[in-house]
């Protein structure tokens, strides 16, 4: 065995033009940000403020940082099947090699899943649900750090995959026989499959910190009824988080034990069930949805609320309805290989369950609508974002229940209608969610608002282009088109991929419009700049804190008497009969403590991984052993948190008094 | 963390019950969070029990549970096992009364039962592998190694952490993060002992049944 | 916060406080504990060995066995009660049952049925052989 195990310079794909276009761009631009932050002198304040910062404020910022980047790549990915296959009909190749584009279509799955939608989510619910909640932190912080940075690790072992070696060519579930070492020899499965079982260790992390925050860390007097809907939605993902991941840690363990020990879960020979795979991953693959359109889902009630001057209407309903969908996810995964030869029983079984969990969505539809229904609706960037899943997502879901029924989903599975169907409710559901719930919670987080004209703009564009982009596919799809095709010589497809393709360039206009609100907002901050906290003049305990908040949050913790507490407070102070600010005596307040261990846990998890991925077993062996005596250092650590004195904290609250806006 | 309340705000009479208490004290908060991950390790465990059970007839004419399993071995493996869970309790008592000697002994015994359980199980996997019937021979040894693996694995991580975590009690005493840590090991011993329960009804006695 | 009994950690035993609990009644808890894991045990041995049992009974009832002993375990060892302080605790568990159960039985249930549904037809088998 020789010293760096497979890996060898022909691991670099230097006869690629594209794949080294893209990697030379991607280097350059790293190598710039980092030359750049270190020539400013920003390397202590980043390490000190955001690298080793347990403040889960920070923390959600990072994530969605995170998700915006590889939305970037992940829409690369997509942009360029769709130009492949709008150009490869009727004999003509493209510019993708099969090889090539396997790994693109398996890429852009694997991002958009795990590396954009879940951070994203995650990162919204870190940010908002402590603030949300009256709390100061989340209940394990350090571990919560741990979780982002585990994630990161996911996100640069995948695109380290890019310059060294392969990505998988599987499709981003990677089912078997494919998938094992006999199909598939290069690293490229394996790349896939240590990326997300070290982040997938991160999330699972994230789903008991939250599960425990929302349930055990509240307000004094904030009961489970008057929590917002958002912490409800937040719950319910969270619960999923810690029902799912597991399931796949486990699925990944045993297909990691096939290729690297000669195990025979999943091989064709030696009495191994392929099925069980596809089983398994979609038990967790299902609930996986869910757990990132119920936060989304989270999102537009408060946005639906706050823009309407209204409460959210039917609050109970949404309850159970999040509740109900929480477990219903967990009923329905067979839908996803109805045609993988189960009998009509079994099939019919799943799909009544299917078709039954359209019905609490449903009822948060039509609660959505009514809370809009006679209030006085401010058409502001979220609220569009929100008008906009509404419209779409219900034609989404509507193809879903028809999917649902198993005879449909026998001519139609595995072709583009199926693409279409799942974008079209992932893209309205979880992605203009989260594009929402970015620009409410925006001036929270920096202290001023996003433009929002550049915010219409990329809004239009992306609602304009997501239309063009994927309705033609429910023709092709109809007309037989298959998916994954790298190309077909079916001419009548090829006007629709045209449509498609156009959609897909207006799509990346809104993309461009949202950088450039970016930009814009960054050079206009004083013009936009939130003074008061509370930019929306919001109904929840989040608008009630400094844009941004100070560490600690709350200077005291809020006492809940009803839902919407802040609203109703301010009500009363409009009314004249509460002061609007209390006046007390401050005292001194513990936070927790920053921490390297996230970070250098990570690291080594990088190292870790890499090395599994390339056989290199000595440096696989030195990162268990880096990570292990980073826990052990965590472990003993003398001091677990810092105070902060009496009077900072006054200083902060009477510099900052809460204004009620109107 | 630190919580500070306005007390003259709140009355106790006035929080009728526990859902608005407002944050929970860390032993509670370490405690359910601990809670909740065993839970998702519950889940996991059922995730490899559902492969085995599915496996268990795979055994592509290679050996079967009925050939291998020593039930005797077995028997032994459990009342380590079980025993080592009471020893925990009895740890766990004598750290609710703050008394060191009681508390290393309870770890001691808890400890060296765990290595003798493991002692059995690794000279198990070596006679079945000695025997041609490794885990690369058939589906149904692929699972039973990872299932019964697996528990195993997680005994070891925990005689680890309990060897850390009287370590930690000798320098630090018996400090609130201390206690929190060793009532999670506690749940964790306690956790792994009801899943061989599972291990050993379903693989073990169930596996030899005609 | 302040020293409120409301809400119990797993594990705990329920109103009264870690550091209040006596020694010998926690002793009695575990030792009854112990004396049942270990009488269902040993009959679960018995029950997979002895001809006494009528057969197809038999993986129902090492079932309940072991369904008992991981309740002894809940009880004895871990303390898990139905308290209004436990609460939290309960539905947590209870939780993760449901999931243990949908991914078990679903996984049996479908797979059973699709091992089933897919094995050759015997006329097909002839078929390929007629050629």
């Amino acid at each position: 065995m020789t010293l760096l195990g497979k890996l060898d310079w022909s691991a670099v794909p230097f006869d690629q033009p594209i794949i080294m276009g893209t990697v030379g761009v991607m280097v350059v631009a790293i190598a710039s940000i980092l030359s750049w932050v270190t020539l400013k002198g920003y390397v202590p304040y980043l390490w000190r403020e955001w690298i080793t910062s347990v403040d889960h404020k920070r923390i959600g910022v990072m994530y969605i940082v995170l998700a915006l980047v590889m939305l970037l790549r992940g829409f690369a990915d997509g942009i360029m099947m769709r130009t492949q296959q709008a150009v490869a009909t009727g004999g003509a190749q493209g510019y993708l090699p099969p090889e090539h584009f396997d790994q693109i279509f398996s890429a852009h799955g694997t991002i958009m899943i795990f590396f954009v939608a879940m951070p994203f989510v995650i990162g919204l619910m870190n940010f908002v649900v402590p603030l949300q909640l009256g709390v100061r932190d989340v209940a394990f912080p350090t571990m919560n750090s741990i979780s982002f940075w585990l994630t990161a690790s996911g996100v640069l072992l995948t695109n380290v995959s890019l310059a060294v070696g392969e990505f998988a060519k599987t499709g981003w579930f990677a089912y078997p026989p494919l998938s094992e070492l006999q199909f598939s020899p290069g690293v490229g499965v394996d790349y896939y499959l240590w990326s997300l079982q070290i982040s997938g260790i991160g999330t699972l992390l994230s789903g008991v910190n939250f599960v425990t925050t929302i349930l055990k860390m509240r307000a004094p007097g904030m009961s489970y009824m008057r929590m917002p809907v958002f912490c409800w939605t937040a719950l319910a993902s969270n619960l999923l988080i810690v029902a799912a991941f597991p399931v796949l840690t486990a699925l990944f363990a045993m297909l990691l034990l096939d290729r690297y020990l000669g195990f025979h879960f999943f091989t064709v020979d030696a009495g191994g069930n392929v099925m069980m795979y596809v089983n398994l991953f979609w038990i967790w693959g299902h609930p996986e949805v869910y757990i990132l359109v119920l936060p989304a889902f989270g999102v537009y009630s408060e946005v639906a609320a706050t823009f309407s001057g209204k409460s959210l209407f039917g609050y109970r309903s949404m309850v159970l309805a999040t509740m109900a969908i929480c477990v219903l996810s967990y009923t329905v995964w067979l839908h996803h290989f109805f045609t993988m030869g189960a009998s009509a029983n079994v099939n019919a079984f799943f799909g009544i369950t299917s078709m039954i969990i359209g019905v609490p969505t449903g009822v948060k539809v039509f609660n959505w609508l009514f809370t809009m229904y006679g209030g006085r609706v401010r058409f502001t960037v979220p609220v569009l974002w929100t008008i906009g899943f509404m419209v779409t997502f219900v034609f989404g879901g509507l193809t879903g229940v028809l999917l649902a029924l198993p005879a449909v989903d026998w001519q139609v599975h595995n072709s583009v209608f199926l693409i279409a169907h799942f974008h079209h409710v992932i893209i309205p559901g979880v992605l203009f969610g989260a594009i929402a719930g970015y620009n409410y919670w925006f001036p929270k987080a920096f202290g001023f608002r996003l433009d929002e004209r550049w915010g219409k703009a990329a809004f239009w564009c992306w609602f304009i282009g997501f239309h063009l982009a994927f309705m033609p596919l429910y023709v092709t799809g109809l007309m037989g088109m298959p998916r994954r095709l790298q190309h077909s010589d079916v001419l009548a497809w090829q006007p629709w991929l045209l449509v498609a393709e156009v959609g897909a360039l207006v799509i990346l206009s809104g993309i461009i419009c949202q950088i450039v609100q970016i930009v814009v907002s960054i050079r206009h901050r004083e013009q936009l700049r939130d003074t008061t906290g509370d930019p929306w003049n919001g109904r929840t305990l989040e608008w009630s804190t400094a844009s941004p908040p100070p560490a600690w949050n709350f200077a005291v913790l809020p006492r809940v008497n009803e839902l919407d507490v802040f609203w109703a407070h301010k009500q009363r102070v409009l009314a004249k009969q509460e002061l609007p600010v209390r006046q007390h005596a401050y005292q001194p307040i513990e936070v927790p403590k920053n921490s390297p261990v996230g970070f250098v846990t990570a690291f080594f998890a990088v190292i870790t991984g890499f090395a599994l991925i390339w056989h290199i077993w000595w440096m696989a062996g030195f990162g268990v052993l880096g990570a292990a005596v980073t826990l052990l250092a965590f472990m003993f650590r003398r001091k677990d948190e810092v105070e902060i004195p009496a009077d900072e904290v006054g200083l902060f609250d009477r510099a900052h008094p809460v204004e009620v806006s109107l | 963390m630190n919580v500070t309340v306005e007390i003259d705000a709140v009355r106790e009479s006035e929080l009728l019950n526990v859902s608005e208490a407002g944050p929970a004290s860390k032993r509670v908060i370490a405690g359910f969070g601990f809670w909740i991950f065993l839970l998702s390790d519950i889940v996991m465990f059922s995730a490899l029990f559902a492969s085995y059970a599915v496996l268990a007839k795979a055994s592509a004419g290679g050996m079967t549970g009925i050939q291998l399993f020593d039930q005797r071995n077995v028997a032994i493996e459990t009342a380590l096992l079980l025993l080592s869970s009471y020893t925990c309790g009895m740890m766990s008592l004598a750290i609710n009364s703050r008394r060191y000697l009681p508390t290393f002994l309870g770890a001691a015994v808890t400890f060296l039962l765990g290595v003798a359980f493991l002692a059995l199980e690794l000279r198990e996997f070596q006679g079945m592998i000695a025997l041609g019937a490794t885990p690369q021979r058939s589906a149904f040894l692929s699972a039973f190694f990872t299932l019964v693996g697996s528990h195993g694995l997680h005994v070891t991580v925990g005689l680890a952490w309990l060897v850390l975590m009287m370590v930690q009690l000798s320098l630090r005493g018996f400090q609130d993060v201390v206690v929190r840590r060793l009532h999670c090991f506690s749940l964790f011993w306690h956790a792994l002992d009801i899943i061989w329960v599972l291990i050993f009804t379903v693989v073990y006695l169930m596996g030899v049944l005609p | 916060m302040t020293e409120m009994r409301w809400d119990v950690a797993p594990g705990d035993r329920p109103t009264i406080p870690a550091s209040e609990q006596g020694a010998s009644s926690g002793f009695l808890v575990y030792t009854i504990g112990l004396l049942l894991a270990v009488i269902l045990t040993i009959t679960s041995f018995w029950v997979a060995n002895t001809s006494a049992i009528w057969a197809p009974g038999v993986p129902a009832g090492l079932a309940v066995l072991a369904i008992a002993q991981m309740g002894v375990h809940l009880v004895f060892f871990l303390h898990i009660t139905t308290g209004p302080d436990s609460t939290n605790n309960v539905l947590a568990l209870a939780f993760g049952v449901l999931i243990v159960f949908l991914v078990l039985a679903g996984s049996l249930v479908i797979m059973a049925d699709l091992n089933q549904n897919m094995m050759p037809h015997t006329d097909m088998l002839n078929l390929q052989m007629q050629r």
